[in-house]
């Protein structure tokens, strides 16, 4: 009888509730990728979540947003299948496809990698606009400040990727520990009546145990949400007040979806971010979605653009699309 | 004069009841969640135990990060000195105390009589404190007394780049994954939180006899990483993680002035900085 192996995910298993956020993917209904002249591809690999972002012509054309598995290459080909899904195109068809992000060197179908400073910025200047010059990333596992040009170049910055503090995981933590779903932690933070003070510790690991104390003296939990939301944004405060903030300042990245700490640093620093809508008129015309997260594969994306049209690079399609218009 | 020192630490409170400089008895117990209420606890059963009451003590000495919660002190002394009075007593020779606890670990250079001359903490982060121990012991699926065992048998060093515990807690599970052997990954921990207090203890320079002192100092494999990370001997007193109630049972009996010596912090951890 052979022995049963026990496979343990990178993840503990109580945390797998809390953490799960909805995986997402898109395709442009006003595009026909086989009239396009260049498709590009960007593929942003986090330790914990992948997005493929597909461009046609630098226009947006599908994208995909997927946890990362214990194995980044298959997690980058999964992503890549999702995006393509149901478009009539494969991962042959595309031109120029660039990798970033925390697992770019293993991205079977990159052609070349690119730091996700630089595809931050770049693509917070597409989807924001060329206003925007302070950049906030919190990544799954990091938490990165980035000052750039107007065309999206980046000047300087600063990152954490040693420290769970201002992370998505030091949110997953948290969640897990609370028993409240990742993406409901934001508006329950503000159902408080008065803004309680926040936790002690920065410290994801001390925090937890402040939480465990507050929990047990019986405080609410919204309050206890708001309070570590709070603890969260100041951790990312001092970071971005050691960078200098100049305006427009924008928060890229999965936690900016948790309003709890994006609203918490707004009024730390004293300054609003940008609104999350589109800078291009048409995309907000049409409604397209607007995902924070997948801000790096579109920098990613549009440099691959950038670098086919200006003769840096050569195609590498592997074979022509179908041709039917 | 018999006095009593009593040093409450993030995860537990020791008490130490001295008469003439010989230990009547100690005790140590978990704070738990109510630290006051554990310390008078652990307080009359020390008493009971050495045949006392509270009345018999003639002074109150208290320590530790959570010292204050000791309602009855009359006294309440920084760790860094309580540390120093303690060492110095036992190992006379001593020049450096390093001291790791379950929230803070500091590295304190110290005279010949006993007076903290510099100190540096790694404080606020549990990347080098018995925290991140208990936290990998526990992705091991251990204790933390095993977890020091298993270590001193490991026969292969294996990097670990994390160094914050909740990143070191994945780290862990997927080197198990990855069929790692549990010695080696034991051993790595260790040589993770060595590197974080090597750093501390720099601060102030190593001068020998370095002493290492705290609930951590109990653990051997620990204890074996540092030794190799600083390359240095490291003396650890039996029973080391009294000696921070000891220093303080020691102040009792003797008038201590205190130095104003202020901290120097470790950053917190390393921030990249860049230009593209």
């Amino acid at each position: 009888m052979p022995e049963e192996v026990k496979v343990k995910s990178a993840m503990p298993e109580a945390v797998k509730e809390f953490w799960r956020w909805p995986e997402t993917r898109w395709t442009n209904p006003d595009i026909n990728a086989k009239q396009g002249q260049l498709i590009t591809a960007g593929v942003d690999v986090g330790s914990v979540s992948t997005q493929v972002v597909v461009m046609v012509d630098g226009e947006l054309y599908a994208f995909s947003s997927m946890r990362t598995g214990s194995d980044s290459p298959l997690s980058a080909t999964n992503a890549m299948n999702w995006a393509l899904d149901g478009t009539g195109l494969t991962v042959d068809n595309i031109d120029y496809c660039i990798g970033t992000g925390y697992g770019r060197v293993n991205v079977p179908m990159a052609q070349q990698t690119i730091t996700e400073i630089a595809c931050h910025a770049r693509g917070a200047n597409f989807v924001y606009g060329p206003a925007v010059r302070t950049v906030l990333d919190m990544g799954g596992q990091d938490c990165k400040a980035i000052r750039c040009d107007e065309r999206g170049k980046v000047l300087k910055f600063m990152m954490n990727d040693k420290c769970a503090a201002g992370t998505g995981r030091g949110m997953e933590v948290f969640a897990d520990l609370i028993r409240v779903p990742v993406w409901d932690i934001g508006q329950r933070s503000f159902q408080v009546e008065k803004e309680p003070p926040m936790i002690s510790s920065t410290c994801v690991v001390f925090a937890k145990s402040e939480v465990v104390g507050l929990l047990e003296e019986g405080r609410p939990d919204n309050d206890i949400i708001a309070a570590y939301c709070s603890a969260m944004a100041h951790r990312v405060c001092e970071l971005l007040k050691r960078l200098g903030i100049e305006k427009e300042f924008a928060i890229t990245g999965g936690i900016a979806k948790n309003e709890g700490v994006a609203k918490r640093i707004e009024k730390e620093l004293g300054v609003e971010t940008m609104p999350k809508v589109w800078y291009n008129p048409e995309y907000r015309r049409r409604n397209y979605p607007f995902d924070t997260q997948i801000i790096g594969a579109i920098g990613a994306a549009l440099f691959a653009q950038a670098l086919l049209e200006r003769g840096k690079v050569k195609s590498a399609r592997k074979q022509e699309k179908e041709g039917k218009c | 004069m018999i006095v009593a020192g009593i040093d409450v630490g993030g995860r537990n409170v020791r008490v130490l009841l001295m008469k003439e400089g010989t230990v009547l008895a100690q005790g140590e117990a978990p704070t738990g969640i109510k630290k006051a209420e554990a310390v008078e606890r652990l307080y009359d059963e020390v008493l009971q135990r050495a045949g006392l009451k509270r009345t018999d003590i003639e002074r109150v000495v208290a320590t530790g990060s959570s010292g204050r919660r000791v309602a009855f002190a009359q006294r309440v002394i920084p760790e860094a000195a309580a540390d120093a009075l303690g060492v110095i007593r036992l190992i006379p020779s001593a020049r450096t105390v390093i001291d790791v606890g379950s929230e803070e670990g500091r590295a304190i250079k110290i005279s010949p009589a006993g007076k903290v001359l510099d100190f540096a903490i790694n404080e606020k982060c549990a990347a080098g404190t018995g925290t991140f121990v208990d936290t990998m012991a526990r992705a091991l699926e251990t204790t933390v007394e095993e977890i020091a065992k298993l270590s001193l048998q490991s026969t292969r060093a294996i990097p670990m780049n994390a160094q914050c515990a909740v990143f070191g807690e994945s780290e862990v599970v997927s080197l198990i994954h990855s069929k790692i052997a549990k010695p080696d990954i034991a051993r790595a921990v260790h040589n993770a939180i060595a590197g974080r207090i090597g750093s501390v203890a720099r601060i102030v320079g190593l001068e020998k006899d370095v002493v290492m002192i705290g609930g951590v100092a109990q653990n051997t494999g620990f204890v074996d990483s540092l030794r190799k990370e600083l390359a240095m001997d490291i003396t650890v007193p039996s029973a080391p993680q009294f000696v921070g109630a000891l220093g303080a049972a020691i102040a009792a009996t003797a008038g201590v002035v205190e130095s104003a010596v202020k901290a120097r912090v470790i950053e917190k951890q390393k921030i990249e900085e860049g230009k593209a």
